[in-house]
């Protein structure tokens, strides 16, 4: 009978952390339309499934489509979308799970191509709905969530990260772990790596900072992210900025907060000179106090904000650093 | 070197949220007087094709754009940028399609085209937020694709180079044509501003419509989506903002740290 498929990636002896949360989600609806939960686990040659699966079995999985290749440990979308094709025909599932991460992200819409099936993005809440499974996403940026149901199968989904409840693990569950042979043919690797660039990552990072600050467009300019660094340099914080300030070329991309950059999830969020734009905010849903410092009354971010300044972030900023160093003592 | 870029037509995507309307009962915005932009994806999609014929030295860039026939002023834009020629498709069969369908039509007018050696699309529309069409575009003309690209050079042999923006940096890849790229924003890839004397020519270059006819595409086959939209709606959220006052910003800063100290948020 065609069941809920997640799809897992190895991580050492257990799976990436998303493959619970897919599991969880992946569980009720199982439940609801009376079908089996598996999963497909994506591993690079020198893992071994046995411990991964065990993760799957114990998360609730009746059963383990594992598929293994050297090239599937690269991050290759290509290597990865003929990977999954393969494992998905042998499964034949009628709904397919993936994390909204990069692999989700870059290789789920073309297996839903190429197996005939449905595509809905980044998925914030599943429910059965009359023998349907009904996807809540949001669209226009979050200014408004839309409930999509397939009308192709396989129904192919992505969800994004935190969405889901994970699942319980219980080591006594086992199940079945189907190999599934890849054969990746030479010839599909179109696209070749040339080389790869770290970036150098120094204090804190965006996702894990517990105080983050921001600058926008209404910084004015790649030097006065000085200011910004000061008052950052007091507090422990993080540095990230809106997608207007990496267009303007004052920041580096990997600053960008919001629905097309960095999810952060800190205590304290201050974004100085930030409209407050929907696809911007959409990235600061997790954080539990936002400042902002706008000169605009009227800027949609102080109808997100829990503290506001209606002020100029060139006066207000450095007088905030220099009082913060008394109050803090530093 | 021929490159296709792809662009949609989208309602403002900096309407604030307050002022976003929708009509429930058809599934859609409902703001007749907004104003129209390019998708800004869509937009560093062309600036990395125009910077890719800069460095390639020559080249033929062509936008189109799938749309109802207001759809012509992202492909003026286009052209102003100097795209050498622009193709919009537009045809009532068109109107409403899900991401596969539009990849469909999309494909099928690049192949009417001839093909191309690259073809861009931006990373997401900046309306519905799919993130799919770039990718099925690459699946309807058989392409691999590179997800995420922020730039784009001449590669050896004919091939495209092609720099990927990854969670902790880049990856340099070299692509066989053809090859489909789906863009995000970076530092150095903000669409320029046409010049003026291009922005007289772009008016005057005749733009061809093609239907589905034109494209051979049977308008029954495109209708039957494979998603249906069940809801639309309008989330709300309730934070009361504090604000922090006093005579001068300094007085103001002053307030807003002591508030920071007393809440223990620092
Ligand atoms: C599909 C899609 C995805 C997107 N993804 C993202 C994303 O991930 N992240 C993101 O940030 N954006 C994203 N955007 C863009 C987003 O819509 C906005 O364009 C962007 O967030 C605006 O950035 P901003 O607030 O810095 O600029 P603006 O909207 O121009 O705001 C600048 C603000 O600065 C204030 N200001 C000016 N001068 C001063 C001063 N001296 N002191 C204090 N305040 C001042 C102004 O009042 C204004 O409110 C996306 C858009 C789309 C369509």
């Amino acid at each position: 009978m065609p069941g809920i498929v997640i799809v897992a990636t190895a991580e050492g002896q257990g799976t990436n952390p998303a493959a619970l949360e897919l599991l969880g989600g992946g569980a009720g609806l199982a439940k609801a339309l009376g079908c089996p939960l598996e999963a497909v686990l994506v591993s690079g040659s020198g893992t071994d499934p046995a411990g991964p699966a065990a993760k799957l079995f114990a998360g609730g999985a009746r059963r383990v489509y594992s598929v293994r290749h050297e090239r599937l440990g690269n991050g290759s979308p290509e290597a990865a979308l003929e990977a999954l094709t393969a494992a998905c025909r042998r499964a034949e599932p009628r709904v397919v799970l993936f994390s909204a991460d990069r692999l989700g992200l870059e290789v789920a819409p073309r297996l839903a191509h190429r197996l005939g099936g449905s595509m809905i993005t980044d998925a914030v809440a599943l429910e059965v709905r009359d023998g349907d499974v009904v996807a809540t996403r949001p669209a226009f940026g979050g200014k408004a969530m839309e409930q999509v149901a397939a009308r192709a199968t396989p129904q192919v989904v992505t969800v994004k990260l935190r969405a889901l409840e994970p699942a319980a693990l219980d080591e006594s569950r086992s199940g079945e772990l189907v190999e599934v042979p890849v054969d990746l043919d030479p010839g599909v690797d179109r696209v070749k790596l040339v080389e790869r660039v770290e970036e150098a990552a120094e204090g804190p990072k965006l996702e894990t900072a517990r105080v983050v600050i921001g600058g926008g467009r209404g910084v004015g300019g790649a030097e006065n992210f000085k200011q910004l660094e000061e008052l950052a340099r007091v507090l422990g914080a993080a540095l990230g900025a809106s997608r207007a300030a990496v267009d303007e070329g004052w920041v580096p991309a990997s600053w960008q907060i919001g629905q097309t950059g960095k999810a952060i999830a800190s205590d304290l969020y201050i974004a100085v000179g930030i409209s407050g734009a929907s696809q911007h905010t959409a990235g600061i849903s997790g954080v539990k106090t936002i400042v902002a410092i706008n000169t605009d009354p009227e800027a949609p971010i102080f109808e997100r904000a829990h503290l506001g300044v209606v002020g100029d972030h060139k006066a207000v900023v450095p007088a905030l650093t220099a009082r913060l160093k008394e109050l803090l003592g530093k | 070197m021929n490159i296709v870029v792809c662009l949609k037509q989208i309602i403002d995507y900096e309407i604030p949220p307050r002022a976003f309307r929708i009509d429930r009962q058809k599934k859609k915005p409902a703001m007749p007087d907004a104003s129209l932009v390019i998708g800004p994806f869509d937009e560093n999609a062309l600036e990395v094709a125009l910077q890719l014929r800069e460095k390639a030295g020559g080249g033929r860039i062509t936008a189109v754009s799938m749309g109802p026939e207001s759809a012509i002023e992202a492909l003026r834009k286009a052209l102003a940028v100097t795209a050498d020629e622009a193709v919009l498709l537009s045809d009532p069969a068109f109107s409403d399609l899900d991401p596969f369908g539009t990849a469909r039509v999309l494909g099928a007018a690049i192949k009417k085209l001839g093909g191309a050696d690259l073809v861009l699309t931006g990373r997401q529309s900046g309306d519905w937020d799919a993130g799919q069409v770039g990718q099925l575009l690459a699946e309807e003309l058989g392409a691999p694709c590179v997800n995420f690209a922020f730039r784009a050079e001449p590669g050896g042999d004919g091939r495209v180079r092609l720099y990927k923006e990854t969670p902790g940096g880049a990856e340099i890849l070299e692509a066989g044509t053809p090859v489909v790229a789906t863009v995000t924003n970076a530092e150095t890839n903000q669409l320029r501003l046409a010049k003026v004397r291009d922005l007289m020519a772009a008016n005057r270059k005749p733009v061809p419509t093609w239907s589905a006819a034109d494209l051979g595409l049977d308008p029954a086959a495109l209708a039957a989506g494979r998603i249906e939209v069940l809801d639309l709606y309008v989330p709300t959220y309730d934070a009361r903002c504090e604000f922090v006052t006093g005579e001068t910003p300094e007085d103001k800063a002053s307030a807003l740290a002591r508030r920071l100290v007393e809440l223990k948020l620092v």
